[in-house]
């Protein structure tokens, strides 16, 4: 207990432990107990809620949500929408971030904005512009549907909403690391010989590689939980356009409380997952900059 | 691991998964013995209805014509559906909570004739239904017909009119109680020599369905939405619904945790369903589409319909059993009583309308 | 694309780069949205101005900007207190608990909406308290506040805690050293060096909260008037086939996210003027 609280170790060299830079110990208990409190009141009991309602009725209940096909159809959706727009936004996202931060031009900060865009519109808008976009009643709806091709209310209109929602995952964990670290390396690379594809595969990549994974994997959380957007863009077709997500919502207004929570405590572990990968990427990374530098980093001068 | 991945292969990837997706989205039906899939597009509380009316109807066709029909189902607030098919959802037939939600669809989009309601028997309704009341089991608080809903101890849950089909027969079935109670005969309502007492009936009918109003402390988007938080959440004292969501609330949660209640008078709702030619006659699923719809008024759809708590218009082909299950009560038609949908749209439910003036935030 | 003229440079590949992010920009995000603008031109000024003051779009716009703010407010205190917890204390759980903080952020929002409304009606664990005492947790403006606290969460402490990481402890010695108190170096040293992050992480929580959905729809009731968000009247006014009204709620949250960011930028801009100035 008496180990409990001290102060923490600063993470950068040169600092130690300083007495004077510490609360009293009764305000650091206070604040300690705060912090746990808020954040297993607001953050992880909602958590504990949804596996708890899940498995309600026992195991068997649960593992027998899955076997609804319109579940497995949800499930099969969220994947195949999360494998066409996450790869999409890491080409984008790889692109735009070598535009952005590798050269000066103007109406820079105009392109950067735009990339932060999706960010700050709420989802229901993002989907509320595809229809107005490609419905019936829209511009481009007439033509689509005179050739034949479905957008809205199909795949291809999850797709696209669920690529507007995470156009900036992968372009913002880009951008500021490859604008700190200049062109220096890559510029060597080229006076040394190499293509410009080459250099950007043998330089610039294995500079940005945990950031990439890094937005990867934010980027596929969200578009495999995305509801605003799909949810005015999906038509609700049961086993056909339902994502996990709308499939939730469809179980919960059934009564089927058990499924809703089941099909939900799918999407929570993937969160899960999701946050499990990320805090490793965050330690691998943090690893690999000392490692890299050797020296103290050279930023801090 | 990241410095072995060849970008060109990635490209690669994603084209293949681009068209594999956008392949699954495009339709192509030919007519004849080929396998058919026709969308039917419906509101909230008939997904049960239908899962057992498509297995049924799927069976009978396969028979009849040799051809296979896989039948997709969309279902939510009649509102969003109706919009929904307006904005392009490819519907070959709806099947919604009112005859407004096609007319929007007909005057909107132009997806199919402005005289849809004649072109199938009754309206285009091959089953009615009405309002009654849910109340929590043992009816503690003694609510009998309507008037008890507006006591102050009584909280009364009902989904909002302007997204939900059934909230506005809720709301219409209040309004007409209201002038029942006024005027003692509702036929006084055509009688232009009775305009006074109308005008002074409607005024206390605006106030009658205010103050339920006032009652309501949640107002879900839809049906569904309100019954589970009448059953789910435990909110309220009674839950204005649909007469066949009522009894499979009773049937799903038992019948030891809720009671149906039939006021003096309700309203007659009758849900249409409709052919939507431009889609169909795309998909080239009109034959089986017209099927579809027609044989709803066959004895074996008039019987799934009275099985799910609808009321069969043809009730000599359905199960006595099922039959005695309904409770007797006065319905008054929409036309009769509010000059049909249109108008009471316009009135009490359009932006504007007397809904929005009546409907004030409670404490 | 004359005004994107580049300085010189001697790294390939900034044409096609730039033309083809330029490009799925446009298509994705600056095509659909500005048509957005033109369906809300439509109504013209007068009916712009009578559809966002309506009242039913006032009171939505009320909820949905008190709520994000308050939610916001109470994020900025507490996320500030478990920001500092976690950079400056040792406990045990305590990377499980700096790890959980992103769960708003990778929960999708449907399941935060059910789980917080199980969690929040009058029978649900935490309801059923707020009950005895009086309070509605879900389905009343309180409820939205909470699922919106919950969503903005991980923005204030994520802003946060990289600028607590920075503080100079040289800074705050110093001043023990000269005798100030905990309370007032804490107050005139270390808050002042991070406001800028507090103000951005705030502003972050509340651009969110205003747009939120998923979370909201369960929890709130949706009572017009009461606990409709402008978000939810933004589908409603499309079930409705009033597209016209949806575009322009829609316009006048897009205008009000733009200011935000707006302020993020400048803010950020703010603190980075401090850290130069301070190294």
């Amino acid at each position: 207990m008496g180990d409990l609280v001290r102060v923490r170790r600063h993470r950068f060299a040169g600092r130690h432990d300083r007495a004077a830079t510490t609360e009293p110990r009764w305000v650091g208990l206070l604040l300690l107990a705060t912090t746990v409190v808020f954040l297993g009141l607001f953050l992880l009991l909602p958590l504990v809620t949804v596996f708890t309602e899940a498995l309600r009725k026992g195991a068997g209940a649960y593992f027998a949500s899955f076997g609804d096909p319109a579940a497995l159809a949800a499930i099969r959706l969220t994947l195949t929408v999360a494998a066409i727009a996450v790869p999409l936004n890491l080409v984008f996202g790889v692109t735009a971030a070598w535009a952005i931060a590798k050269f000066e031009f103007r109406g820079k900060s105009f392109v950067t904005t735009l990339i932060d865009v999706p960010l700050a519109v709420s989802p229901v808008i993002s989907g509320a512009i595809y229809v107005l976009l490609f419905g019936l009643q829209g511009l481009l709806g007439p033509w689509l549907s005179a050739h034949g091709l479905q957008v809205i209310f199909a795949v291809p209109g999850i797709v696209i909403a669920t690529v507007f929602v995470t156009v900036p995952f992968i372009a913002r964990e880009l951008i500021p690391l490859m604008q700190e670290q200049g062109i220096e390396d890559e510029e060597a690379a080229l006076t040394l010989g190499a293509s410009g594809w080459q250099t950007f595969r043998r330089v610039t990549l294995p500079n940005v590689k945990w950031a990439l994974l890094y937005g990867v994997i934010l980027c596929n959380a969200r578009a495999m939980g995305e509801f605003g957007a799909v949810s005015v863009v999906s038509g609700h077709i049961r086993g056909k356009t339902n994502t996990m997500p709308l499939q939730v919502e469809i179980l919960y207004n059934e009564y089927n409380f058990v499924a809703a929570f089941a099909v939900a405590s799918l999407l929570a572990l993937l969160a899960l997952v999701t946050l499990a990968l990320k805090t490793l990427v965050e330690r691998l990374s943090a690893a690999a900059v000392t490692l890299d530098s050797g020296l103290p980093a050279a930023e801090e001068i | 691991m990241i410095r072995r991945l060849d970008p060109s292969w990635l490209l690669a990837a994603v084209l293949l998964l681009g068209s594999l997706g956008c392949g699954g989205g495009g339709e192509q039906q030919a007519a004849g013995r080929q396998p058919i899939t026709l969308l039917n597009v419906s509101y909230d509380p008939t997904r049960e209805l239908y899962r057992d009316y498509n297995e049924a109807f799927a069976a009978h066709w396969l028979k009849e014509t040799g051809q296979t029909v896989t039948l997709e189902m969309s279902h939510g607030g009649a509102g969003k559906q109706a919009r929904a098919v307006i904005d392009g959802l490819e519907a070959d037939v709806v099947t919604l909570a009112l005859a407004y939600d096609i007319d929007a669809i007909a005057s909107r989009a132009q997806l199919l004739p402005a005289g849809w309601q004649a072109r199938l028997p009754h309206n285009s309704a091959p089953y009615t239904s009405t309002i009654v009341f849910l109340v929590r089991k043992g009816n503690p608080l003694q609510i009998r017909d309507w008037d008890d809903l507006v006591r102050p101890d009584v909280a009364v849950i009902t989904p909002n009119p302007k997204t939900s089909g059934g909230a506005r027969w809720n709301y219409l079935a209040a309004w007409a109680f209201a002038l029942k109670r006024e005027l003692g005969d509702l036929s006084r309502l055509q009688d232009p020599a009775q305009a006074d007492a109308v005008a002074a009936a409607e005024v206390v009918a605006r106030r009658f369905v205010t103050d339920l109003f006032a009652r309501v402390p949640v107002l879900d988007s839809g049906a569904r939405g309100s019954t589970n938080t009448f059953v789910q959440r435990q909110i309220g004292d009674v839950l204005l619904a649909w007469e066949n969501e009522a009894f499979l609330a009773v049937n799903e949660l038992g019948p030891d945790v809720v009671d149906i209640v039939v006021p003096s008078l309700s309203i007659l709702a009758e849900p249409s369903v409709a052919l939507v030619d431009v889609f169909a006659d795309k998909h080239g699923t009109r034959a089986v589409a017209e099927a579809y719809l027609e044989w709803l008024y066959s004895p074996t759809g008039q019987r799934i319909a009275a099985k799910h708590y609808y009321r069969p218009v043809d009730p000599q082909h359905a199960d006595p059993a099922d039959l005695a299950r309904f409770p007797d009560v006065e319905l008054v038609k929409i036309d009769e009583v509010f000059g049909g949908w249109a108008n009471a749209q316009r009135i009490h439910f359009d932006d504007g309308g007397t809904f929005d003036q009546i409907y004030v935030p409670g404490p | 694309m004359a005004f994107l003229a580049r300085r010189h440079s001697v790294l390939p590949g900034f044409g096609p780069t730039l033309g083809f992010s330029f490009l799925y920009l446009s298509l994705v995000v600056l095509i659909p949205l500005s048509l957005l603008f033109f369906r809300s031109a439509d109504l013209g000024w007068g009916g712009f101005w009578n559809v966002i003051t309506s009242p039913r779009v006032v009171a939505a716009c009320r909820l949905s900007f008190g709520a994000a703010f308050a939610g916001a407010a109470v994020n900025a205190v507490c996320g500030l207190v478990v920001a500092w917890t976690l950079v400056r204390y040792r406990f045990p759980g305590q990377r499980l608990l700096d790890a959980v903080i992103d769960l708003p952020f990778a929960l999708p929002t449907a399941v935060s909406g059910i789980a917080l409304t199980t969690l929040y009606a009058p029978t649900g664990w935490l309801g059923r308290p707020l009950d005895a005492i009086g309070l509605k947790g879900a389905f009343s403006p309180l409820g939205v506040t909470i699922a919106l606290t919950f969503i903005g969460l991980p923005f204030v402490v994520r802003t946060l805690q990289p600028a607590l990481e920075d503080l100079d402890l040289d800074q705050e010695e110093a001043a023990a050293v000269l005798g100030a108190s905990r309370w007032r170096t804490l107050r005139r040293i270390v808050l002042p060096a991070i406001t800028p992050a507090l103000l951005t992480g705030f502003a972050l929580a509340f651009a969110r909260g205003l747009g939120e959905y998923g979370s909201v729809v369960f929890i709130s009731g949706n009572m017009p008037m009461r606990t409709e968000i402008a978000p939810l009247l933004i589908v409603a006014k499309l079930e409705q086939y009033d597209y016209a009204g949806a575009a322009a709620i829609a316009v006048l949250l897009l205008v009000a996210s733009f200011l935000l960011l707006l302020t993020i930028n400048l803010l950020q801009r703010w603190s980075g003027r401090r850290h130069m100035r301070g190294a």
